[in-house]
């Protein structure tokens, strides 16, 4: 068995499973810091993959500064007891679960129908991952967005600080 | 992959790990006798000569003391916490060079685990970032105001001044134009320390790096008169003494880093040349480890130092600073690094 | 690189009067409201008058990431004098609520450039930048009165919504990027118009998700929940901001993109269905929202359901996929802009504190008491039920035939129901301005640089019905 499918089963494991305990802890906690367990399984696959930048970019932002601020909240508000959710089954839920099932078979006839297999990775697959090749890209044919999302922060960022803000005038 | 390097592999962890946590244990021990000595006292002198086998009876009298949890603490999260941060602390070991390479038996060796990392730095940013979720975990899950303060002081800050810190190797990046920590030092050959070119990104550095370690002046999560003991308060023997270790070992990592961001790494200005070792020796790897390992205690040194001569910060000075100071001047130095490149590399 | 510069310059001068002097300015000039004001409004002049006269430059900029001129520049004009107009009605709005913050401008502002982004984009990545850019400063802007519990609760239902329903966009564009490994409009439209895509079922799931994304942002059946309760709780500058070049924004990114994904006559299945679907939304949309306008009391909710039901017309243009289809919705969109704004700023000229004076029982005999609001009102009113000598008509014309051309006549029969219906409650509130008594004192209104928005609308209301060819002359310069 090749060293990167172990890898890369053993990640996309970890990365339901983790997932799987996102949605199911009923501690606001136990929940987020299941959702950073899930972001290292993401990153790991990003590595079997060699998307080296997208993988710690992935911890640094997604693990190391959302997720921390998420946790943070969390015990500012320090919820306490948690109360387990009554969660009827209602029309709302029963709908979800059905349109998931059906994206779930939609997966599921996808990859029958063009079973992909171990394909051999790509040998762009090293070049276009790396660091380098991303931030060339960027500063090329994608400058135009790259430079658009800089506004959209900018504006993020004024409208948290007009909501956030104790007295305006 | 062969045998032999897997070994080579799995022999240079537990040097490293191994030799990350004496050093660690040694380090308490320096900072009380630095300490001592600053203050005119005598230090632990009873254990050793010197007192230098202090820091192994801390670690036994750590490990036979009894594991208090509190009762209302979310005991999963109380034991989790410590194994983050000393989990964190060590990966960041892993992608640090402590010299070239020695060629030993016809095997090339790297001196580190994995020293030729592209993203090396990324990494290093993105394991800093994680590491405030053993400090948070440790004060939310012991259900104690003070720890909850603590953690919560160090989430602030540590978020705050990753900014800054991140910003401040910017200019280190833009220099070297790598993320890979080798060729950064091997950018600096010579005497090239980036000490030199970067001085305010390594002072920025330096700074922020005080506050991401929790360190005084920035020590507000564990301010000992308000805070008893910060997000540590509730643990107690050898959880607390993994907590305690990860902290030193933080200071160590960071100290490496600094070395080789900003002080050339394991470069030894002229000496080799002048006696004639080859590369991949090991005269010369020793050389470089010797002098890499130099540079770090010294800054370990200093971080002490400024421990036990600089006051507290008070909390919004504390952010002042990191925001509204140390931020915009770590933009400027990008800026400023980028008109300096502009003008004098091209 | 590939950089028109000319063509550019509506999308760089406003980033850089926005991102580069005017948050300089809004950091360093105390008391400032005026002149940010001032500012906003002359950048957004500047960024109209470049489109206009880059108008007739078409091609493609940035490496092919925009489009320049044509109905892009139509657009960036629209989304300009909409939002000089919202800017002039809401001064004296923000003024008499005690809420005027510089920010609101460069927030507006910043709204427009996201929208100038998606009347832009040619490819994914611009248009979900420029979607994010627009929706991100609606969200704020719904709850810029942030002591009132409505708009607080306005804002955060839009933004949970909203960024649900981005997501939805986001997984769309992910598959249809790995099906067509493309993310640029040109070559997504080759692929599918080839079928060549080796995931057929990819595309089409990723389509349908892009569908629902873009379906939110105008409010289509399923979809609109949001729409009246966001509506009536923002500042009612916001929602007849929002409601207008919001929801022509959100067409204007429409267009293109279906145009890309749903070319007529294309090999992939799924073109037909898709088609069907968006038909059945858009007849759905109409209905639900016309009917649900009439059981409305409140004059902010139901001109909220009238823009549920008016994205249920303009999406028959998507339907049909033709080019006359499209030129409807670019004409309908204009006129829409136009009567819908009016009818909101004459709600926000009446509208009292603490959401008073919003019920339709409050518009009772004002024609009495504001004989010109009154009469204005009507305009409009006359003019969204689509009445012969106003824009609305017209506009609707042009969609009902467009929709029959492509097939759909089953389509614009509804469409002409729900028209129907919709004279109902239209009409009801002027036949309750003009033959009720007033109820209590008439209070004194003070409209400002209101009037002059007014002025505009009313203007372009009755021209475009008048003169409807002003505007189609101008869409031969499109295709």
């Amino acid at each position: 068995m090749d060293m990167h499918v172990l890898l890369f089963a053993l990640f996309a494991v970890g990365a339901v499973a983790s997932a799987v305990l996102t949605v199911t802890r009923r501690n606001p906690v136990a929940s987020a810091m299941s959702l950073v367990a899930h972001f290292f399984m993401l990153s790991g696959l990003y590595l079997t993959l060699e998307a080296q930048f997208v993988a710690a970019v992935q911890v640094l932002v997604y693990a190391g500064a959302i997720m921390v601020l998420v946790v943070f909240v969390v015990m500012l508000l320090n919820l306490g007891n948690e109360h387990r959710l009554q969660e009827r089954s209602s029309l709302r839920s029963v709908m979800g679960t059905l349109i998931a099932a059906l994206f779930a078979v939609q997966v599921i006839i996808t990859l029958l129908a063009h079973p992909t297999g171990m394909n051999a990775m790509s040998p762009q697959a090293l070049t276009i991952g790396t660091t380098e090749s991303i931030g060339q890209t960027l500063f090329t044919t994608y400058l135009f967005p790259f430079e658009a999302v800089s506004l959209l922060l900018l504006a993020a960022l004024i409208g948290s600080v007009i909501l956030a803000k104790r007295h305006v005038k | 992959m062969e045998w032999t390097k897997l070994l080579i592999w799995v022999a240079k962890g537990a040097i490293l790990v191994n030799a990350m946590l004496v050093s660690a244990a040694y380090m308490v021990l320096a900072e009380r006798k630095i300490a001592a000595w600053m203050q005119n006292r005598v230090g632990p002198n009873r254990v050793g000569p010197w007192g230098l086998f202090q820091s192994f009876a801390d670690v036994i009298k750590l490990n036979l003391k009894e594991d208090i949890v509190p009762a209302a603490a979310h005991y999963q999260f109380h034991a989790l916490a410590p194994i983050i941060a000393i989990g964190v602390a060590i990966t960041l070991y892993a992608v640090i060079p402590f010299g070239d390479y020695v060629i030993i038996g016809g095997h090339t060796i790297q001196l580190g685990m994995a020293p030729n990392m592209n993203i090396a730095l990324l990494v290093i940013l993105a394991m800093t970032s994680v590491a405030v979720y053993g400090i948070t975990l440790a004060g939310w899950s012991s259900n104690s105001k003070y720890s909850l303060l603590g953690g919560l002081r160090s989430a602030a800050q540590m978020i705050s001044y990753e900014l800054s810190m991140g910003l401040s190797v910017v200019g280190v990046l833009m220099l070297s134009s790598s993320l890979n920590l080798s060729t950064i030092i091997r950018s600096q050959a010579d005497l090239q320390w980036n000490l030199f070119y970067q001085p305010i990104g390594f002072l920025l550095f330096f700074i922020s790096s005080l506050a991401e370690l929790n360190r005084a002046p920035f020590d507000l999560p564990e301010a000992e008169p308000e805070l008893v003991g910060g997000y540590h308060t509730e643990y107690t023997g050898m959880k607390f003494g993994t907590l305690y270790l990860a902290e030193y070992a933080n200071i160590l990592s960071a100290s490496a880093l600094m070395t080789a961001l900003f002080l050339g790494g394991w470069d030894v200005p002229f000496l080799p040349k002048l006696l004639g070792l080859q590369p991949g020796s090991i005269e010369l790897a020793l050389l470089q480890v010797g002098s890499f390992l130099t540079k770090s205690f010294a800054l370990v040194f200093v971080v002490i130092w400024v421990r036990w001569s600089l006051p507290r910060f008070r909390y919004d000075q504390l952010m002042t600073l990191g925001w509204k100071i140390l931020l915009p001047i770590a933009m400027a130095n990008i800026a400023l690094t980028g008109i300096g490149i502009l003008l004098f590399k091209h | 690189m590939g950089i028109d510069l000319f063509g550019s310059l509506p999308l760089v001068v406003i980033w850089l009067a926005l991102g580069g002097v005017g948050i300089v300015i809004q950091a360093f000039v105390r008391d400032n409201t005026r002149l940010v004001f001032g500012y906003y409004i002359s950048t957004l002049i500047a960024t109209g008058v470049l489109a206009a006269l880059t108008f007739g430059h078409t091609g493609l900029t940035f490496d092919g990431m925009v489009t320049m001129g044509g109905s892009g520049a139509f657009f960036d004009i629209l989304f300009c004098v909409t939002g000089i107009l919202t800017m002039l009605a809401a001064r004296p709005y923000l003024q008499r609520e005690d809420s005027e913050i510089d920010e609101f401008y460069t927030l507006l502002v910043s709204a427009v450039s996201g929208m100038m982004l998606m009347a832009h984009a040619n490819n994914l990545v611009v248009l979900f930048v420029g979607v994010e850019l627009m929706s991100i400063s609606f969200y704020v802007m719904a709850g810029f009165f942030r002591k009132s519990i409505r708009s607080i609760e306005a804002a955060l239902k839009y933004f949970l919504l909203g960024a649900f329903a981005t997501g939805f966009l986001v997984y769309g564009m992910a598959l249809v990027y790995g099906s067509t490994n493309a993310l640029d409009y040109a070559t997504i439209t080759s692929v599918v118009r080839a079928g060549t895509t080796p995931f057929p079922m990819l595309l089409a799931a990723g389509v349908t998700l892009m569908a629902v994304g873009l379906c939110f942002k105008i409010a289509a059946f399923p979809f609109h929940q949001w729409a009246p309760d966001v509506y009536q709780g923002s500042p009612t500058v916001v929602s007849a901001f929002m409601s207008t070049a919001g929801k022509a924004a959100a067409f204007s990114a429409f267009i293109p993109a279906f145009t890309m994904l749903m070319p007529v006559g294309a090999g992939a299945s799924y073109v037909m269905n898709m088609q069907l679907a968006l038909a059945v939304i858009a007849a759905v949309t109409m209905l639900v929202g016309n009917i649900s306008a009439v059981a409305q009391s409140n004059v902010k909710r139901m001109l909220a359901f009238s823009s549920v039901a008016h994205a249920g017309y303009l999406l028959m243009g998507i339907v049909s996929g033709t080019a006359a289809g499209h030129q409807a919705i670019v004409f309908y969109l204009t006129a829409y802009t136009f009567m819908q704004l009016g009818a909101f700023v004459i709600v926000s000229i009446l509208e009292r504190e603490n959401d008073g004076h919003l019920e339709f029982s409050d518009y009772a005999g004002l024609s009495k008491t504001h004989p010109v609001l009154a009469f204005l009102m009507a305009m409009f009113m006359f003019s969204l039920a689509g009445i012969p000598p106003f824009a609305g008509f017209f506009g609707k014309y042009m969609l009902f035939i467009a929709a029959i051309d492509s097939g759909f006549t089953w389509l614009t029969i509804i469409a002409v129901v729900s028209s129907v219906i919709s004279v109902y409650f239209y009409l009801g509130l002027v036949v309750k301005m003009y033959f009720s008594d007033p109820v209590g004192e008439g209070h004194a209104t003070n409209p400002g640089t209101a009037a002059l928005t007014l002025g505009v609308a009313a203007a372009f209301t009755v021209l475009l019905g008048v003169l409807p060819s002003v505007l189609q002359s101008m869409f031969t310069a499109f295709h």
